[in-house]
């Protein structure tokens, strides 16, 4: 009994003094193995008295699953500290940046259309689009603008002969969908359009959305509402917003859209951003449209006025020098 | 418009404050573009009076003066050479203040003392004359207030008008209008018919009836052009931007900008025989007032003596016919020409005047005779004379009828989704100058004022009603009509994707002007003519860009110059191609442009400084046609002038061409000054947004067998060509083909490339055999040597 104690006593200070996986097999080996100590004690039963003989077995095999039981702790003890030690080595500096490609960004242009969309594809608008080189008659003529209107003369015109022109804004789409297509028609109109001026606020270029709502009985109500609505929707604020009358020839009535701005120092007022209107009756019967049976309005918007606005950029001409360290300033 | 509010007060004053009466006409749509202050901010400043003026001692310039302020006399030092005994002058006392902080102190000049200051016009603020100090007329008092005796606290309006708003642009117009607004009544001014002294009259024939229907002359003899324009006529023609001329010229610009009625006064010794009314003959010439010759048009009515034309009607005078400081007797004109024989006129002679733009957007037709008496009374007030009869020459079947226009309840309900108060309506209506013809509760027939050109239709009606409602009071709301919503497609990917996809590569979006340098376009395209603007905004925006690569390897350019050397940009909009004589054939295509340079990565740790190339746009042009699960692109090489010859490739999709990439071409780089390798794709929009719906096959549920292939073939033979082959006879379970090495160079003949290639297959029913896997392999090889020479390497 005494040698029992003595081996496992000797087996186990083995086992915790093992620093290795083979240190630990040899000591497993050496108290556990066929020819190991404990298991020789085993061998050694037929020399205990039968009376003791039970005890002592069982003596001897609580002694040997204590033994694999510590050689088990402290090979996973072992396992663990290795890879502990495998991992501390293979830290890394996880500050530095990721690798591959930056992200660009689309064009605040692109951005400001595809907000003003967003909304208005939100409640039932399709896009339009349309060629930008136009003849006369859809650029003026099925706009109730005849040749030498005065309004003409609002809008400084790109030619290319006297009767094809750079479109001076998007309603030509408007009236390419009235032509082909009877009420009710909902569209946008979003695009590039051409002024023949060029200072520190206008670009020859610059781009608008324009939309048209033509249904039975569409109000000067529903303009209203719908544009506080999208104002409110697109700058994220609810904006105070007046109307105003104002004279397109092809709207009557006609109205700008004011919206209050204040600035650094808290001072208010009032900035025009849309021009809108209800669709003249002699735009609708030029295109083929019931003017007695339908009604509608049109509003068009000047998107970098918009993306200005947004975004607070405040030199227009930005827009198109497509200079890097403005362009990564839109992600 | 620009209006002193004191004159449109002498004719409407409602009781608001100048704040709200801006902002009043602003909301009826007569928008303000802004208020100015009639003169500089100064006080302390009176009527003085020259008593003595005599040489400064010390100065040859300067003189010394005795100033009286009515009360005490004052020396006062002065440079201005118009400084003379008897004169009455803006004078600065000490004390006074011009400006913001510009005091007037006791001085010394040149050792003689001065007390205060002799001012210029130029020095208050109210004119831009600085000749000398300001002379003011006889009747002023001394030691007045000077801002007092000008009436300067007061400002300027001005409104920036609608063109159909021409009956606004006068102060009766304006008037008229707050009048409505305010329900306030006008005090307009008095017109009484000038008592006719003399008989002369001079002949007028009006030949183009239509452009003028109505024409009125008179003749006033000896008129003193040398008296002085009243000073509060100057100073109202000054806050309406006008200068003061002579008292002839400035009582018909007065008169124009009282009333609305453009007039003209002929010095009458100069003209010839009878006043013709007449459209211009082919080439005739006049030398207009302000000095410049111009070829006239057949289109062109003039106003012509029997020998030659005097004038452009309603645009300009003559040089050799107008009133001049020799001018005795005047003939006066007084007429209404339609705006059509007008419109567009001025304009196309480059002309623009106050007469022209109202004559183009209307005139009242009825106006004529009120407006000649009114000249005739001040020319009679001002410069004296004799006056003579009217004649009239009118045309009334041409004058412009009164619209007749009706207004349903039902429309105007309709319209404002709301219904106003019918006598509101018709009080509306009424002030505004409408004739009522009929009331009922369903229609109001009214009849147009003849100041309004601009109402015709009913929608003309209800604009007025609602404009004077306030559009601000109009209820609003979501419209409630039934949604019909457009089928999702998707066999078309939205742009947006598109666009997601190129920046999430790094590319920004750029725009790029659609006109572009006519010497660019032919560096990149000299077989293609661009589309010429008749009037560019300048040179190197001459013409509409047939391609988007010359705008972005510009817009590559001005990055370069800024340091930006790695760049990746894309674009998307339309080229044009064509001849705009056939628009309908014109190209006006939209494309997706796209440029890279510079570095694969941006500089960071890891960056190992490799450089874009060919690969890595075609990365990029992949990417995009990935989500083209219709038409997938083939790549041939291409002959795009502008591209590297060897390193660019036309894309095809089913056998149709939509676009270019590769490598600027090195010549052309050189010439534009890029100073990398730019490579460059330009695809037809539609080509890459085309999609296919998916649809779902079955996988299979059998092991996918690979084996690779190692081979030589001649350098010059695609890699597409020999997955073509391989495609072909390597067997229907054919899975997929990659491509895994290429190698040319040391250890293989000179002439050859190595291709390393792994071939899967898969059958959908069965576990294939390593027979059939053999068999298929060998087909291939075979095939591959045959037809493209390629052999297994060992």
């Amino acid at each position: 009994m005494e040698n029992l104690k003595q081996i496992l006593a000797d087996a186990l200070s083995a086992v915790a003094a093992s620093e290795s996986e083979s240190a630990l097999d040899d000591v497993r080996v050496h108290y556990l193995g066929k020819k190991g100590a404990l298991t020789a004690l085993l061998k050694q039963l037929g020399n205990v008295s039968a009376e003791d003989r039970p005890k002592f077995g069982q003596l001897v095999n609580e002694a040997k699953g204590q033994v694999q039981e510590k050689i088990s702790e402290r090979k996973a003890a072992l396992a663990k500290a290795a890879l502990d030690a495998k991992l501390a080595i293979e830290t890394i500096d996880i500050s530095l940046s990721g690798k591959g490609q930056e992200v660009g960004g689309l064009h605040p242009v692109t951005r400001t259309m595809e907000r003003i969309e967003t909304f208005f594809r939100g409640i039932g608008f399709d896009v339009a689009a349309g060629p930008e080189i136009e003849d006369d008659y859809h650029n003026f003529e099925a706009l109730n603008i005849p040749a030498h209107h005065p309004a003409r003369a609002m809008q400084d015109t790109f030619y290319f002969n006297p009767t094809t022109v750079l479109r001076t804004h998007t309603s030509p789409v408007q009236v390419r969908t009235m032509e082909t297509s009877q009420p009710p028609i909902r569209i946008i109109c979003p695009g590039r359009v051409y002024r023949c001026d060029s200072d520190q606020t206008h670009t020859p270029m610059f781009h608008q959305v324009e939309g048209l709502l033509i249904d039975e009985n569409i109000s000067f109500a529903d303009l209203k509402g719908i544009l506080q609505q999208f104002l409110n929707v697109f700058f994220e604020d609810d904006l105070k917003v007046r109307f105003r009358p104002s004279y397109f020839p092809f709207t009557e009535p006609s109205i700008e859209v004011d919206i209050m701005r204040t600035n650094s120092k808290g001072e208010e007022s009032w900035l025009e951003v849309l021009g809108c209107g209800m669709v003249h009756p002699r735009v609708l019967e030029m295109s083929g449209i019931d003017s007695e049976k339908y009604t509608g309005f049109a509003f068009g918007m000047g998107v970098e006025r918009f993306a200005m606005l947004r975004y607070k950029v405040d030199d227009l001409r930005m827009f198109f020098e497509n200079d890097l360290r403005f362009l990564k300033q839109f992600k | 418009m620009k209006v002193s509010e004191n004159w449109l007060r002498e004719w409407v004053n409602p009781n608001i404050s100048s704040d709200d009466l801006v902002a009043q006409i602003t909301l009826a749509g007569l928008e303000v573009d802004e208020v100015l202050p009639v003169a500089a901010e100064f006080s302390g400043v009176v009527v003085g009076e020259i008593i003595s003026a005599e040489s400064h001692p010390n100065a040859d310039k300067l003189q010394v003066c005795r100033v009286s302020d009515g009360v005490e006399e004052f020396q006062v030092v002065c440079g201005a050479p118009n400084a003379r005994p008897g004169i009455k002058i803006p004078f600065a006392k000490i004390g006074a203040v011009l400006g913001a902080d510009f005091k007037i102190k006791k001085a010394k000049l040149r050792q003689v003392e001065s007390f205060g200051m002799l001012c210029s016009a130029s020095e208050l603020g109210v004119s831009d004359d600085n000749d000398g100090i300001m002379e003011l007329p006889a009747v002023a008092k001394a030691g007045d207030d000077f801002r007092a005796f000008l009436g300067l606290d007061d400002q300027i309006i001005d409104v920036d008008l609608t063109p159909n708003r021409s009956d606004c642009l006068s102060v009766a117009g304006l008037a008229r209008e707050v009048g409505v607004l305010n329900k306030t009544n006008l005090t307009p001014i008095e017109v009484v018919a000038a008592d006719v002294s003399i008989d002369d009259s001079f002949p007028v024939r009006v030949d183009a009836t239509e452009a003028c229907p109505r024409y009125l002359g008179r003749i006033v003899r000896g008129v003193n052009v040398a008296a002085q324009t009243p000073l509060w006529m100057v100073e109202k023609l000054r806050r309406s931007g006008i200068r003061s001329i002579d008292p002839i010229v400035d009582i018909t610009n007065y008169v124009m900008l009282e009333l609305g009625q453009p007039m003209h006064a002929f010095d009458l010794a100069n003209l010839s025989g009878s006043v013709v009314v007449r459209m211009a003959t082919k080439d005739e010439k006049i030398v207009l007032l302000d000095g410049q010759e111009i070829t006239l048009r057949e289109d062109t009515m003039v106003i012509a003596d029997e020998k030659a034309p005097l004038a452009i009607a309603g645009v300009m005078g003559g040089q050799g016919s107008g009133v001049n400081t020799e001018t005795k007797d005047i003939f006066l004109e007084s007429a209404f020409f339609t705006p059509l024989a007008l419109a567009g006129k001025a304009r196309s002679y480059g002309l623009h005047t106050d007469s022209s733009h109202r004559f183009e957007r209307g005139v009242d037709a009825t106006l004529q005779e009120k407006a000649i008496e009114r000249a005739t009374a001040l020319v009679l007030d001002i410069a004296g004379g004799e006056v003579g009869p009217i004649t009239h020459a009118v045309s009334e079947a041409s004058l412009p009828e009164a619209a007749v226009v009706a207004l349903r309840r039902k429309k105007l309900d309709q319209y404002l989704a709301m219904s106003i108060d019918k006598d509101l309506v018709t009080d509306i209506l009424t002030r505004l100058g409408l004739e009522m013809i009929e009331v009922t509760d369903e229609v109001w027939v009214t009849k147009a004022p003849s100041h309004r050109f601009d109402i015709a239709i009913e929608a003309d009606l209800i604009e007025e009603v609602a404009r004077i409602y306030g559009y601000d009071n109009l209820p609003s709301s979501m419209p409630q009509a039934a949604v019909n919503f457009t089928p999702l497609s998707e066999s078309k990917t939205q742009v947006q994707v598109l666009r997601s996809i190129l920046v999430s590569q790094g590319y920004q979006e750029a725009v790029t002007y659609s006109f572009i340098d006519p010497v660019l376009s032919k560096q990149f395209l000299p077989d293609i003519e661009p589309v010429p603007l008749a009037n560019p905004i300048s040179v190197d925006m001459g013409v509409m860009r047939p391609s988007l690569v010359p705008g972005l390897v510009k817009a590559y350019l001005h990055n370069q110059n800024r340091q930006q050397s790695r760049v990746r940009l894309f674009e998307t909009g339309r080229r044009f191609i064509g001849s705009v004589e056939a628009l309908d054939e014109l190209d006006q295509q939209q494309q997706i442009s796209g440029l890279i340079a510079g570095a694969r990565d941006s500089e960071a740790w890891y960056h190992n400084g490799e450089m874009v190339d060919f690969y890595d746009l075609k990365a990029h042009v992949e990417a995009m046609f990935a989500l083209n699960e219709g038409g997938k692109p083939n790549y041939e090489p291409s002959s795009c002038v502008f591209l590297h010859p060897g390193r660019s490739a036309d894309i095809f999709v089913d056998g149709n061409f939509v676009g270019i990439m590769g490598e600027l071409h090195p010549q052309l780089s050189k010439e534009l000054g890029v100073n990398q390798p730019l490579y460059i794709f330009d695809i037809a929009l539609s080509a890459v947004l085309h999609a296919a719906l998916p649809e779902y096959k079955a996988i299979s549920k059998f092991p996918e067998v690979r084996r690779d292939l190692a081979l030589l073939v001649d350098r010059a033979v695609p890699v597409s060509e020999l997955e073509k082959v391989i495609l072909v006879s390597a067997g229907d379970a054919l899975k997929n083909v990659l491509v895994f090495d290429v190698y040319q160079g040391q250890g293989i003949d000179e002439t050859k490339k190595s291709v390393a290639l792994g071939l899967t297959w898969q059958h959908p029913s069965h576990t294939l055999s390593d027979e059939e896997v053999s068999n298929s392999v060998e087909q291939t090889v075979q095939a591959l040597a045959e037809q493209l020479g390629a052999v297994v390497r060992g």
